[in-house]
């Protein structure tokens, strides 16, 4: 099956009120290009679901989100993301505020086809204050009281990685996939986009194999996008972009998003990465070091 | 034989004691987020408990702790295994970690909040990172503080804003459970190091930093601290320890944590 689609055919699946999964982590490996393309989009009232960055931040700014369900959203080097602060501080989206270990056992459970996961997480806290609707169950083993970790059931999930074949086969050459297995496994429609399309000989070295960790049936399409995670890292092949990121956050406080995105967004990739510098310089970008 | 240092920074003494919540954890993961709390746990894998864990702050778990900072080109870190996000919560919930971390909160019982100060949850005052990982780190392993400047919107008079993390709080203690079930270890701070020892989980004093007076600490914490009738000073590092501490930070981001990177002794 030739799962290959346009960023713009791809984003078109998308509908108003969708659950959307967001893969990556803070600033590092997400898909950006398939975020930009959301906004250029005219979909609303989404509910967003990430171990936010960048993602959350723009989306949030363009008013594209109805919900957020994360546990943080950070740039890392640049702690506060300022456009997520900007929606919280003005009220302007819903929330759904847990813990990072919740938000995996949510994605598990809706991968697994479970209502919920009981844990701990959560116990104490304001998590439970604040989401009346994450009930605490007994259980048939102890007398405790354990918090029923809802499955987050996704209806997209976007995603980047370094190397796809047609098929969906996803290499993650990077040091970490972080929890994009789950988001895979818990949407109805995981799109995909990939630094480069390879021909699918490039996975049978046992060692290329192994840097793949969700099946092809999982993978409803790719998107071929060079350079796609920018200004999100993809590491081993290019670092964050440090410089735009201080852009970014310096834009929140004169211009806002509107005079982000008339500076950089453009009609199409192409056009963005004319605006960024190009894609030889973000494929030349330093790896960080943590 | 150790000597005692006789000129140090404070960031310096800070890493030292922060160093000691460490020591008798036997083989768990360490984990100090921000410069003093990871040098700190470099330190005591360094030294005196050289059966901690530590990552590389990214994916890989070391048997070697990584200096801080740009290293050079030809730097091979000392990898032991993957230990990426997804384990890390393998490692967080089986309770083999040990973290130290420094919240914008901490209250009387320990509750601590990284989320959002003032307004209303539907629209804060101050939205700050999230909860993070702080309540599953709270229930499920050991969490000592470090906490850069000691002043009472820390150590706040009333409860968190947000509460982050569960603590010594009869309160909201889940049922089936007991206030023993959480394991808060060391507080330190620019002026003392404290643990949640005094009566009923009170948060008390262990030792005043060199010049630092009792009144000082109690002035600057919204609510009532357990004294002993003695209370120590912190030892000063040891020259042993100060050259350690500069192999793992090469760079000198340790002279930028405290403000205005003050000397040790401030008698």
């Amino acid at each position: 099956m030739d799962k290959r689609l346009s960023a713009r055919d791809a984003v078109a699946q998308i509908e108003d009120g969708m659950t959307v999964g967001i893969g990556g982590w803070g600033p590092r490996r997400k898909p950006m290009a398939l975020v930009r393309e959301i906004l250029r989009s005219d979909l609303r009232d989404l509910t967003v679901v990430a171990y936010g960055g960048a993602d959350v931040g723009m989306l949030c700014a363009a008013g594209k989100v109805k919900k957020l369900v994360f546990a943080f959203v950070s740039l890392d080097f640049i702690p506060l993301e300022p456009y997520f602060r900007q929606a919280r501080q003005s009220g302007a989206i819903e929330v759904m505020e847990i813990d990072e270990g919740m938000l995996l056992l949510g994605l598990r459970a809706a991968a697994w086809g479970l209502p919920f996961i009981p844990t701990e997480v959560g116990l104490g806290t304001d998590v439970l204050t604040h989401n009346p609707d994450i009930k605490l169950v007994d259980s048939p083993y102890d007398d405790k009281e354990w918090v029923a970790m809802p499955a987050l059931k996704l209806d997209v999930s976007l995603l980047h990685v370094d190397r796809a074949d047609f098929h969906g086969v996803c290499q993650i050459a990077g040091p970490d996939h972080y929890m994009d297995d789950w988001f895979a496994r818990a949407a109805t429609n995981t799109i995909v986009s990939c630094d480069e399309l390879v021909d699918s000989e490039f996975f049978h070295d046992p060692a290329r194999a192994r840097e793949v960790f969700w099946e092809r049936s999982a993978t409803n399409a790719i998107v071929e996008i060079p350079g796609g995670a920018h200004p999100s890292s993809c590491n081993p092949l290019y670092g964050f972009d440090v410089a735009h990121f201080k852009a970014y956050t310096a834009s929140a406080k004169d211009g806002g998003i509107e005079a982000y995105l008339s500076q950089y967004l453009g009609a199409d990739e192409a056009e963005y990465q004319r605006n960024v510098g190009g894609l030889d310089a973000i494929k030349a970008l330093a790896l960080p070091t943590y | 034989m150790s000597t005692a240092a006789t000129d140090y920074t404070l960031a310096e003494l800070c890493i030292v004691a922060s160093a000691e919540a460490f020591r008798h954890d036997g083989e768990v993961l360490a984990t100090g987020i921000g410069v003093i709390p990871r040098l700190a746990a470099s330190l005591a894998m360094k030294t005196f408990n050289p059966d901690l864990m530590m990552t590389d702050s990214e994916a890989f778990l070391l048997s070697e702790p990584n200096p801080i900072g740009k290293r050079p080109a030809d730097f091979r870190q000392a990898n032991e295994t993957w230990m990426g996000f997804s384990r890390i919560f393998d490692n967080v919930w089986s309770g083999k970690r040990h973290a130290m971390l420094g919240p914008t909160q901490i209250d009387r019982w320990g509750q601590t909040n990284t989320s959002a100060l003032g307004g209303t949850y539907q629209q804060p005052k101050v939205m700050m990172l999230g909860a993070r990982g702080f309540p599953g780190n709270s229930i499920s392993h050991a969490n000592s503080f470090f906490v850069p400047g000691h002043n009472n919107r820390v150590f706040i008079e009333g409860e968190c804003d947000y509460v982050s993390s569960i603590g010594y709080n009869p309160a909201r203690l889940p049922r089936g459970r007991s206030l023993d079930d959480v394991d808060i270890r060391r507080v330190i701070t620019d002026l003392c190091v404290m643990d949640f020892g005094g009566p009923d989980h009170q948060l008390r004093l262990l030792s005043l930093h060199p010049g630092i007076a009792v009144e000082q600490v109690q002035e600057n914490t919204g609510f009532a601290l357990s004294i002993p009738a003695t209370v120590p000073t912190t030892p000063a590092p040891t020259v042993e320890q100060l050259a350690i501490i500069a192999a793992l930070d090469p760079h000198n981001q340790r002279a930028a944590q405290i403000a205005d990177n003050p000397p040790g002794n401030r008698a």
